[in-house]
This record gives C-alpha cells, sequence and structure tokens, in this order.
C-alpha cells in the first residue's frame, strides 16, 4: 500500500506489485497520461516527473526522475508532481507559458517531460537564484531528448521563464503539504505491498536482519540499472529490499583522511563535496548520465553492478577508495581494486551488501584528470574512461595511479604502466614506455560504443594528452577542447 | 531574478522576433502551435493517452531472431496457454491479403516460410494486459533452418541481389567529358544510416465497429494506405474501415508506410475476438522491426577543367534497400534527382542500385534518399578545392548553376537561378565567412592537438512527390451557425504545424481571427484517399486544398450577400471577421455570424470541399528525363568546428543558416523546422550510429546506444535566418516553399567542417575519406592515419 501525493491531493492505500514503475502507476492506475513514455529505460526523459521529498527541515526539495524506471513504492511519503498539477486553472506555469510562447514545442511529446525539467529548475531559481549558465542548463535539461526543435527555443524558454509572473499550482500554497508528506513518511510501514515483498527498512539494523532473512532479495536504490530487468527483459521483481531510507546508508560523513559515503546516497548529494575536493570528479558526473538519474543513481550501485563501463570505479580506483561491506555476519573493509573480481563478478557474498564508500581527501600538490571518450557529449555511457592521478615533485611523477574503464571485463588500475611513470620527468620516452606497457595491460573488446583498435588508440592518446598537459614546454597549447576540459 | 552570464552574447539573447505575435493568425504570420498548450500542460492525446474500452487487448509481437532462413517449427502452445492470453495469431489467420507491400509486393505481414531479417514478425498475441501479452510472446518455440545473412550492399549489388532494377539518369556524352577534362577525379563514401526515433513509437488502437468494419486510431504518416492495407488484409471493402489520426509524437517518414503493419495486425485481433486491440511497439522492438533512413555506397569519377568546375563523368550510388522494396525504388531515385545538389554536374551518367541485405526495409526519412545523394557531390567539392588549392567555397560558387549551365542531368531546367548565388553572398557576409576563415588558418598553423574548421554548404531541394499520382490533396470545410469553422484535409500533424498552417489559411481566406477557426483529426471518412504527409507537401497541397475550399465558400456567400442585402458584389471582401462591400462613404460591414446566420436561414449550403492537384510536373522513367520538380527550395549553412585530434572529440561552436521559403506561411513554425531539421542533419553525420553485429542484428536498439542529439549539442551560437524578398516563382500557396525536408541537408556543413579541420592535418593537400556517421572513433582514426601519413612523407 503506498501512500502518497500526486499535485497536492492525498493517495492513499494505493497496491500494486512490487516491480510498478511510477509511469505505469500514473498512465495505467491513476488515468494520468500527461507523463509519456519514450523509451522505458530512463535514457529519453519524455516520462519526467518531479518528486518532493522532505529534507532535514521539513521543507520539500524538489528533483526530477524518471518516472518509466521509479519503483512505485518509492512514492510512499513524497509529493509527486506531473504536467497536469502546474498550471493553476487557465493560468500557466511560467515553465509552460515560456515553453509556448517560444514556439519550443512541436510533436509535443517530450514536451510534458521538458516542462517537468523546466518547472524543477524554475523551483530551484524560486529559492536560490543562482546564474542560468551554460553548464546549469545542460544539467537541468541533458535528459530531455527532443526530436523536433533541435533544442533552441527550449533553451530561450529556460532563459525566459524567469520573467513571467510567479504563477504558480494552488498546492503551493498549502503550508500544510510539506507538513502532511512528512507526516505521511514517518508513518510508513517497513512493508509496502501484499503481492511480494517491496521493505523498506529504515537503519542498519533492520536491513542486516532482512538481507538475512530474504538473501536473495534484490537491493534496490535508485533503481536505474535494475528496474531495466522488468521493463526490458520482463522479469519480475517481486522481492526488493529498498535502501534509500536506510540513515546509515544516506549519511556523508568527514574524517580526518576522506570521507565515508553512504552507498545510498545519490549522485546529484555528492556533487558539492566533489565539486570542492576533486572537481574533476564533479565535472565527470555532469557527464555520468542525466540529472534525472544522477538524482536517483547511487555510488553503491554503481560500484555493485560492476560493469565494466561504469564511470565512478576507475576514478575511485585512482583516488584509492575503500569499501565497507556489510551483513549478517559482520562488516569488512576492502580495497575497491579487490571488488572486480571478473566480468560482472565481484567480491559481494550474496547476503552481503556495500554500505559504504570511503573517498580518501586529496594529498598535498595531487593532481586528478578524467576524460571520458563518448559518441554524444551529455548522457551516453563510455567507451573508454581514464582518471590519472599523480603529483609531480622535483619535476618527477610520483604517486601515479592510472585507472581505466572500457578496456577489460573490469574496470582496473594498470601497475605496469603507472610504473613507467612512476618517478620519471614526463618526458616523451617516460610516456613512450607508458604508452608501450599500456599495449600490453589492456585487450578491449569491440562492440556497439567503438572498436578495440579506436580503444586502443584513444586510452594511448590520453596517455599524450596528460604528457602534453604535464610537460610544462606545452603550457601554450591547447590539448583539450572547452566543453570536454577539466 | 534571471541573471545570465558566461554565455556568448548572440547565445544569450532569445530572439523576440520568434516570439508570438499578436493579430490575427493569418497565413503569413508567427502563429503558436494550435496544440500548444495542450503540449505543455500534457492534454494533447496521443494514441497511448486514448481512454480504451475497459476490455481492450493488449497485443505484442515474436520476431524473428535471426536474419536469413527457413522456419522449420512454430510451436505456440505455451503462448497461448500463458495467463491473460486472450488470442494468437499467425499467416495462417490472414483471411484477405497477406503481403501489405505499399507499392510493390514483398512485405508479408507475418513470417510464411522465409525469414528475412531479425524482427521480422512471427505470431503476434492479444492479452489482457501489456505485461502479460509481452511475457506470452516469449514463450513461443521457434526453430529456424538458418542461412547466411547477406549484409553487404556492395556485395549484394555485385552479385545483383536488387529489391528493384538498376536505373539511370544521363546527360550528354559523359565518357567524352572525361577524356576532355583536365584533371579527372575519384573517390568513394560510406554514408550512414539513421533511426527516426520519433518520441511516440508506433501505436494503434483499433475497434471493431457494428458492422463487419474498424475503426483505427494510429499515429500515422498515411491513414489513407492503413485504410486500404486493413481493409485488403480482413478482406472487406474499404468503405468498412476508418482510420483517425490527431497527432503523432513525431514521424520523420517512419510512419509513412511502416504504421500500417500494426494497424493490420490489431484489426485481425479486433475482428477475431470482437475487442478493441491496441499495439503500441516497445521502443527496442520498434527500433528493430522498422526500417531506418538507408545507409548508401556513393562513388564518383568526375572530370574537371582547370578552375575546379565540372565538365562531367559518373556517379553511382547504392541504397542498401534491406530485405524489400518498401519505397526504395523512389527513395533511390530521389538520391540520384539529388545527386548533383546545387552544382551542374556538366555531361553526366547517374546510376543508381536498389541493393537486398538482410535488414528491416529501409524506408522514408526527411529528404527521403535526397541527403544521401547530396552528400557524394558535396565531398567532391571539398575533394576538388584540395585538388586545385582554392577554398572549398570558392569551389562551390563556381559550381553552382548558371546561366548556360542550368539543366539538370535528369533534364529540368533550373528556374530561380539567381537564389543561391544570392543566398550564399548574403550568407557569406553575414557570417563572416572569410575573415573567420583566416583566422582558422592563423589558428590552426599555431595548434598542433585542436584544430579548427569551416564549411559553407548549400541545399537545392525538388519539391514534389516523384510518383506524380500523389501530387494531389482534399479538404473539407464546415461553417457553423455560430460563424464558428472547421477545417479538415487529407494531411497529418506530426508536430511540423502543419494544421497550424492551415488554419492561418483558412483564416486569411475568411478574413477570420484564427481562434474561429479549429481543425480536426484527420480521418478517411472525411477527406478520402489521400496522399501521404510526406515530401514536404504538407502545407503546400493540404494549405491549397484548404484554399480552395474557403475561396469557394466564400464566393458562394458572396452571391448570397449581393442578393439577400443588395450590395455591390464587386469589390465585396471578407475582413477583420466581417464581410466589406463598397468603398469609402458607401462601404457596409457585415459581422461574419451574422453574414452566416442570414446564409443559413437563406439555405444556402455551409460546407465545401477543396481539391488541389499540382501543375506542370511530369517524369519519364523510360528516358530519365523530365520536369519531377514543382520547384526548388534552397539554403545554406554554415558551420564551424573545433576537433579534438588527439581524442577524436568535436564541438560544433558556430552555425549560422540561411533558408528559402519563399514568402513564409509562419515563419515562427519555419524557423522551428530549419532549426530542427538542422540539429537531426548533424546527428545524422556525427552521433547517430546504427550498428548491426555479424549476424544482423541491431544493437544500437535503444537511445542508450543510439546517441541522438542532447540539449548540449545545440551550438552556442546559432544564427538562422529566412531568406526575405524571394516568393516562389511558381504558384504555390501564396508563393511559400515547403520547409520540412530541405534543411535537413544544411546539418551536411558540419562534416563537411570536420573534413576542413581534418584536412589541417595534412596542411589542406588533401581530402581526406570520413565515411558517417562521423563519430569521435572514426575522426580520431582519420586524424591518426593523416598522421601518420604525414610522419611517413
Amino acid at each position: 500500500m503506498i501512500d502518497f501525493y500526486l499535485n497536492g491531493q492525498r493517495q492513499s492505500g494505493v497496491e500494486v506489485p512490487p516491480d510498478t514503475s511510477v509511469l505505469e502507476l500514473l498512465r495505467t492506475r491513476l488515468g494520468k497520461t500527461g507523463t509519456k513514455e519514450g523509451c522505458a529505460s530512463g535514457d529519453c526523459g519524455a516520462c519526467t516527473v518531479t518528486i518532493g521529498e522532505p529534507n532535514a527541515d521539513g521543507e520539500l526539495e524538489y528533483r526530477t526522475a524518471n518516472a518509466c524506471i521509479t519503483p512505485a513504492h518509492q512514492l510512499q511519503g513524497c509529493h509527486l508532481v506531473t504536467v497536469e498539477g502546474l498550471a493553476r486553472g487557465d493560468a500557466l506555469h511560467p515553465a509552460q507559458a515560456a515553453m509556448v510562447e517560444c514556439h519550443a514545442s512541436q510533436c509535443g511529446f517530450c514536451t510534458p517531460g521538458i516542462v517537468m525539467s523546466l518547472f524543477t529548475l524554475h523551483e530551484n531559481q524560486r529559492r536560490a537564484p543562482a546564474p542560468l549558465t551554460q553548464a546549469r542548463l545542460e544539467q537541468a535539461l541533458g535528459g530531455n531528448l527532443c526530436r523536433c526543435t533541435g533544442y533552441r527555443p527550449i533553451r530561450d524558454a529556460a532563459l525566459t521563464m524567469g520573467d513571467y509572473p510567479d504563477t504558480h499550482p494552488s498546492w503551493a500554497d498549502d503550508p500544510g503539504l510539506a507538513v502532511d508528506v512528512g507526516k505521511q513518511r514517518q508513518e510508513s510501514p517497513a512493508e509496502l505491498t501484499s503481492q511480494g515483498h517491496f521493505s523498506a527498512p529504515r537503519d542498519l539494523a533492520a536491513l542486516r536482519r532482512l538481507k538475512a532473512e530474504r538473501p536473495q532479495a534484490r537491493l534496490v536504490a535508485g533503481a536505474t540499472d535494475l528496474w531495466l530487468e522488468t521493463t526490458q527483459q520482463l522479469k519480475a521483481l517481486d522481492d526488493l529490499i529498498d535502501v534509500r531510507r536506510v540513515t546509515e546508508l544516506n549519511a556523508i560523513e568527514a574524517t580526518d583522511d576522506g570521507w565515508w559515503i553512504g552507498a545510498a546516497v545519490p549522485l546529484s548529494r555528492l556533487e558539492p563535496l566533489l565539486e570542492e575536493a576533486y572537481p574533476a570528479f564533479a565535472h565527470l558526473l555532469h557527464r555520468f548520465a542525466s540529472q534525472q538519474i544522477r538524482n536517483r543513481a547511487t555510488l553503491g550501485g554503481n560500484i555493485a553492478n560492476a560493469s565494466p563501463i561504469g564511470d565512478s570505479p576507475p576514478v575511485l580506483l585512482a583516488l584509492e577508495a575503500r569499501l565497507l561491506l556489510d551483513g549478517p555476519d559482520g562488516e569488512r573493509e576492502l580495497p575497491l581494486g579487490d571488488f572486480f573480481l571478473d566480468y560482472k563478478k565481484t567480491a559481494l557474498a550474496e547476503n552481503e551488501f556495500i554500505r559504504g564508500i570511503f573517498l580518501p581527501r586529496p594529498a598535498a600538490e595531487q593532481n586528478l584528470k578524467v576524460w571520458k571518450l563518448s559518441k554524444r557529449r551529455e548522457d551516453d555511457i563510455s567507451a573508454v574512461l581514464a582518471a590519472f592521478a599523480w603529483r609531480l615533485e622535483d619535476g618527477v611523477m610520483r604517486d601515479v595511479r592510472l585507472a581505466f574503464g572500457g578496456m577489460a571485463a573490469i574496470p582496473r588500475r594498470v601497475p605496469r604502466t603507472e610504473a613507467a611513470l612512476e618517478g620519471q620527468a614526463p618526458t616523451l620516452e617516460a610516456f613512450a614506455a607508458a604508452k608501450a606497457a599500456l599495449d600490453q595491460e589492456l585487450s578491449p573488446m569491440s562492440d556497439v560504443r567503438g572498436s578495440a583498435e579506436y580503444r586502443k588508440l584513444a586510452a594511448a592518446n590520453l596517455l599524450e594528452r596528460l604528457r602534453l598537459m604535464i610537460d610544462t614546454t606545452h603550457n601554450d597549447t591547447k590539448v583539450t577542447l572547452d566543453a570536454y576540459a577539466h | 531574478m534571471r541573471t545570465l552570464t558566461e554565455l556568448a552574447p548572440e547565445a544569450s539573447q532569445p530572439a523576440p522576433a520568434r516570439r508570438a505575435e499578436s493579430g490575427s493568425g493569418a497565413a503569413g504570420q508567427s502563429r503558436i502551435h494550435e496544440s500548444a498548450v495542450k503540449h505543455v500542460t500534457g492534454r494533447a492525446a496521443y494514441i497511448d493517452d486514448i481512454p480504451c474500452p475497459a476490455d481492450t487487448l493488449h497485443v505484442a509481437l515474436g520476431l524473428s531472431p535471426v536474419a536469413h532462413g527457413r522456419l522449420t517449427r512454430l510451436d505456440l502452445e505455451k503462448v497461448k496457454a500463458a495467463p491473460g492470453v486472450v488470442d494468437v495469431i499467425t499467416i495462417v489467420d490472414v483471411p484477405g491479403h497477406t503481403d501489405i507491400g505499399p507499392v510493390f509486393p514483398g512485405d508479408p505481414l507475418f513470417v510464411d516460410d522465409e525469414i528475412s531479417y531479425v524482427g521480422q514478425v512471427i505470431f503476434a498475441v492479444a492479452a489482457e494486459s501489456y505485461q502479460a501479452a509481452r511475457r506470452a510472446a516469449t514463450l513461443a518455440v521457434i526453430e529456424i533452418d538458418e542461412q547466411p545473412a547477406s549484409l553487404d550492399p556492395v556485395a549484394a549489388a555485385e552479385r545483383g541481389k536488387f529489391v528493384r532494377p538498376t536505373h539511370h539518369h544521363q546527360s550528354g556524352d559523359w565518357e567524352q567529358a572525361l577524356r576532355d577534362a583536365t584533371y579527372v577525379l575519384e573517390g568513394e563514401q560510406f554514408v550512414g544510416g539513421q533511426e527516426h526515433f520519433y518520441l511516440e513509437g508506433q501505436a494503434c488502437l483499433v475497434t471493431p465497429s457494428e458492422d463487419e468494419g474498424v475503426v483505427i486510431h494510429t499515429s500515422n504518416q498515411h491513414p489513407s494506405e492503413t485504410q486500404k492495407l486493413v481493409a485488403e488484409v480482413l478482406d472487406i471493402p474499404f468503405h468498412a474501415v476508418t482510420a483517425e489520426m490527431r497527432r503523432m509524437g513525431g514521424g520523420f517518414g517512419g510512419k509513412e508506410t511502416q504504421a500500417s503493419p500494426w494497424a493490420c495486425i490489431a484489426a485481425l485481433i479486433a475482428r477475431r475476438t470482437g475487442r478493441a486491440a491496441k499495439l503500441r511497439l516497445p521502443r527496442a522492438e520498434d527500433m528493430r522491426a522498422t526500417g531506418k533512413r538507408h545507409p548508401f555506397h556513393n562513388r564518383y569519377r568526375l572530370g574537371i577543367d582547370d578552375q575546379g568546375v565540372l565538365v562531367g563523368g559518373e556517379i553511382t550510388v547504392i541504397g542498401d534497400c534491406g530485405y524489400s522494396p518498401d519505397l526504395s525504388d523512389a527513395v533511390v531515385d530521389r538520391a540520384m534527382f539529388h545527386s548533383d545538389n546545387a552544382y551542374s554536374l556538366g555531361q553526366a551518367r547517374v546510376t543508381g542500385h536498389r541493393a537486398k541485405t538482410h535488414t528491416a526495409s529501409n524506408t522514408a526519412f526527411r529528404g527521403f534518399g535526397g541527403p544521401q545523394g547530396v552528400m557524394i557531390i558535396e565531398q567532391v567539392m571539398d575533394d576538388i578545392a584540395r585538388h586545385i588549392g582554392e577554398d572549398p567555397l570558392t569551389v562551390r560558387k563556381r559550381n553552382l548553376y548558371r546561366p548556360g549551365r542550368d539543366v539538370t542531368h535528369y533534364g529540368q531546367r533550373v528556374e530561380q537561378l539567381q537564389l543561391l548565388h544570392d543566398l550564399i553572398g548574403e550568407l557569406e557576409q553575414s557570417s563572416d565567412y572569410w575573415a573567420r576563415r583566416q583566422a582558422i588558418s592563423d589558428f590552426n598553423r599555431e595548434s598542433p592537438i585542436i584544430k579548427k574548421g569551416l564549411a559553407l554548404t548549400p541545399v537545392k531541394f525538388g519539391i514534389s512527390f516523384t510518383v506524380q499520382h500523389l501530387n494531389q490533396a482534399g479538404a473539407l470545410l464546415h461553417v457553423y451557425t455560430d460563424g464558428s469553422v472547421q477545417i479538415n484535409h487529407g494531411g497529418t500533424e506530426m508536430g511540423q504545424g502543419l494544421h497550424t498552417k492551415v488554419c492561418q489559411v483558412v483564416a486569411r481566406e475568411l478574413g477570420l481571427d484564427i481562434e474561429r477557426v479549429r481543425i480536426t483529426a484527420t480521418r478517411t471518412d472525411k477527406v478520402p484517399n489521400t496522399s501521404p504527409t510526406a515530401a514536404s507537401s504538407g502545407a503546400d497541397l493540404n494549405g491549397q486544398a484548404a484554399k480552395d475550399a474557403a475561396s469557394k465558400l466564400r464566393e458562394r456567400l458572396f452571391d448570397f450577400a449581393a442578393e439577400h442585402y443588395r450590395l455591390d458584389r464587386d469589390g465585396m471582401r471578407l475582413e477583420a471577421g466581417a464581410l466589406v462591400a463598397g468603398q469609402g462613404e458607401a462601404e457596409r460591414r457585415l459581422p461574419w455570424a451574422e453574414l452566416v446566420q442570414a446564409a443559413y436561414l437563406g439555405r444556402v449550403s455551409l460546407s465545401e470541399k477543396g481539391f488541389y492537384a499540382t501543375p506542370l510536373i511530369h517524369y519519364d522513367r523510360n528516358t530519365g528525363k523530365g520536369r519531377p520538380f514543382y520547384y526548388y527550395a534552397h539554403g545554406a549553412a554554415v558551420s564551424e568546428v573545433e576537433v579534438d585530434t588527439l581524442s577524436g572529440e568535436y564541438q560544433v561552436t558556430r552555425v549560422d543558416i540561411l533558408h528559402d521559403v519563399g514568402d513564409s506561411l509562419n515563419p515562427a513554425i519555419d524557423i522551428g523546422q530549419v532549426e530542427g531539421a538542422f540539429i537531426q542533419g548533424m546527428g545524422w553525420m556525427t552521433s547517430e550510429e546504427l550498428k548491426w553485429n555479424d549476424a544482423g542484428r541491431l544493437v544500437s536498439d535503444g537511445p542508450a546506444t543510439y546517441k541522438i542529439p542532447a540539449f548540449g549539442d545545440l551550438p552556442p551560437v546559432m544564427n538562422v535566418k529566412l531568406l526575405e524578398g524571394h516568393p516562389n516563382s511558381q504558384a504555390s500557396i501564396y508563393r511559400s516553399k515547403a520547409v520540412g525536408e530541405p534543411p535537413f541537408m544544411l546539418g551536411i556543413s558540419v562534416w563537411s567542417a570536420l573534413r576542413d579541420a581534418l584536412a589541417s592535418l595534412a596542411d589542406y593537400q588533401v581530402a581526406p575519406q570520413l565515411d558517417t556517421p562521423a563519430t569521435p572513433e572514426r575522426v580520431l582514426m582519420v586524424a591518426q592515419a593523416l598522421r601518420d601519413a604525414q610522419g611517413a612523407a
């Protein structure tokens, strides 16, 4: 039974199977067909909705999500806003009015999703006005594909909606809404369905207990990968444990030498920390996936998924991150490098889960470069991802840590290539040796994202880019494009 | 509250002129899309949004997992026994036609014996829910005697494996021209295909009617053809089938012929069960089962004089048609018709092959083969420039059609000869082409890794269906007694603003505010026997038909008013919501609603139909000569790129476009078409890569692997203007020009700019072959080859 609010209206006791998506719930159960299905895989944004969740101050914070791969049961104690809930009578919300006046819809099928992304941007602007830079617009709209307009009028709508009278939906005037949602959330039961399991434990002890009772149960956090098993492969997901509400898995804890990041912390919540500590990592997050996905996907999920083309593992490997694994048999720490065993195989036992990721603080003078190669700059999966960490000491490279994604069955470091550079000045010769070692160490495959030949050449060329950046004699040579640089 | 920083000044200024204008909204003015408010509020209904009868069945498909072979066993017992399943059908359950080839036979509704591609439909299952149907469809036991798949169109062409015979255009003695030429250049290219990626996938809802027929709601560019095919499949008369189409969530050609199979299948289920049946394809199945833009392999051998002007030679284009003819004959024809683009080929032969491969049947897609033809001659222009050491723009300008060189290789005279010269001249100025060329040369000399490129490419696109009989349209106009007007026509709305433009035509003819004119869903029982909304012809044809209906009704009202009110019939007009007669002191104004009411009481018909057939056009396939096009639409784009030659990454940094739409029917909508087409064309040239594995299975079968342009791919500077002061030289609707397809080819400027940037690695002495899509991988591989060659030299 799900209790939530939809466009300001209370929805009580909604009973659906555990693998029902928010989109299915809206379209087939609640008769709200404004939200569209474009791909059912979280890649096109036509199903974008906005979900308001109470923050620490009890206010509702609104974030976009792909309804097609968001579990309906995760709406429990949330305020779901859809395209039907924005206008006040005939008066359009500024996001809608600007879209109309800028001629920003053609076929109109992607439009509800775009309106929701704009609405969310508008809400954020209302709460905390900030410059609408190109980077911010890309973050807000990069997950919404439009096949008709070419985006120019959508950009115009984003830039002008702030000039419209602030017409907002009537639910936004209701100060009691956040309180009611918060109350609903507090009163949420630990088991949300009778048609299988959708368990939503609140703390670590409860999670351990559930994992002990049902080791075969699938853990779900953002569901951004898991849910494709039902929408694309038609698998039944009827035994789920939701970790999104587990307090310990949602904390970010600073220590003297780094940060423990709860495995269920969504990527978008990591952005401020990474902007501060590792700007190159933060920049990668913007290309990691769309805003809708970043609002839900987690570091823990990206690691546990163990894909050879996951974007965060190479960076975390280069930064020598560690994992805290937990389960009924107790907890254990593990260097991330020991976690990936083989293609999609990890060191995680069936009854274990990732509790947290330890991200060390940057060492003095440490440099980090993260370069992702993909067909499209935004919201694409890497053909090659390279993460390079090092520091320069008296003109020689120290603590060289190089890691790659897309180049082997697992994300991995390249120790022989590192060794070729360790203690060396960034000379042509040293890098020639490094490239030769890299060529030996990695044997990528050919797939839809690129040929093995291309991957090898590109990976070697990224080492060359690194050399040009480090070697100060090339200081005035531009070696990356502005939009890709960091 | 709005704060702008870090955006280039050009980019940060939303163009106020493009905002909706006030005024009556009649033709010629920028007017918002008739469904815009419905789009942004979620009230615009697409197929899957239509409320269904409670007992509606959901249909899922069983698709072939192999590319070529014979079906040896099909066991559907488990499918039939699956929870919620109500009906399962195969080819043997089709009472009427089993082949639904739209022009030529070759498209079986279900596999009979031979399997021709991965994704071909073998059976359909109807169940109580969408999930139940999809899950049941996976339970079939399918055994196939697999045979080698032919996936290489060049090899197929060499073996003479064609879906239709080869066709030629020839003008003069091309072999002699090659012998006389100062230089002879040769080259080849692979031009990739393109997935339509309409955001609304293929979908239909079919309801059985109380006689033997059906009513079909379908996301469809060609409802009349679907009506015909459904009737033939069910073996019932056409009048028993009604197809209705309010709007598509994108079409782009992908719902011209390839929306019909789903309607036929759902109609079979609806008739068999007596229940409504909905069939919508999940994205991956949509991408596997339906055809795409044809990939092409093109070759040229052309002679030039010492100025780089073409004297003649030959061009060969090989279209990869997939397994069946579909529309491929006309698609390859159009590639041939456009292999000259804007340039006189001299004495030339153009050959077009229609290669058969074991993939989905490739189909219409914005430009309909034209873009693939344009690609070869645009490569030629760049190749000539490198050969003679001139700027590519100089070479393009020298080769444009001009007096004395004004007849195409298929015998059509180019009428607006000066237009493209003027247009390019204006764009050269406004884009500051030559100063930027100099700046780029300077930059590239100093920058070893990042290279910039610049290119101007034009387009001259022929407007009309090359199949003559399709160039007709009908409209139906009703005026109700309150003065409100309803217009209906044979065209379909897929986002292009056709319905808005047609309302504007009617508003202009009747002197009404557009608010009084409402358009209704396209229906085969309102306007029959219609043509597809395709070939950019929607507004040209249906606008004229609507104008015909409105002007006939207007004349009838004038006759009535002259007699009833004893007014002077001469000089009578409809304007600003009133009938106006007489001049000056004698002027009389009669409000529209009053006039309409009086006419009704006077027993004057307030309904009218309109019709239009495009004049002048003809084409003789036997000689390969004629005037297939009523007129040409033109445009040009200048694109600038920055390429990282170490990684293959690139950015389009600035685009300037000037495009010819004659006298625009709606400048805001036309600019939207130009921009949208450009970005779609850019995607085709860059990131949109279709990949099949060795077994012929499409592996780029969803948006995770097939990358259409996203928000950040919009160039930071994009200046788009419509050419002014050049009304259509032909009597098109208010002297406007078609706009759907022509600007698609402007995206080719991005590819040419990438070649330009890459050529700088060889000091512009070499014209690198850059196949498309020019993904970062392809760009890197070409850059590396150029570097290696330079190193070796």
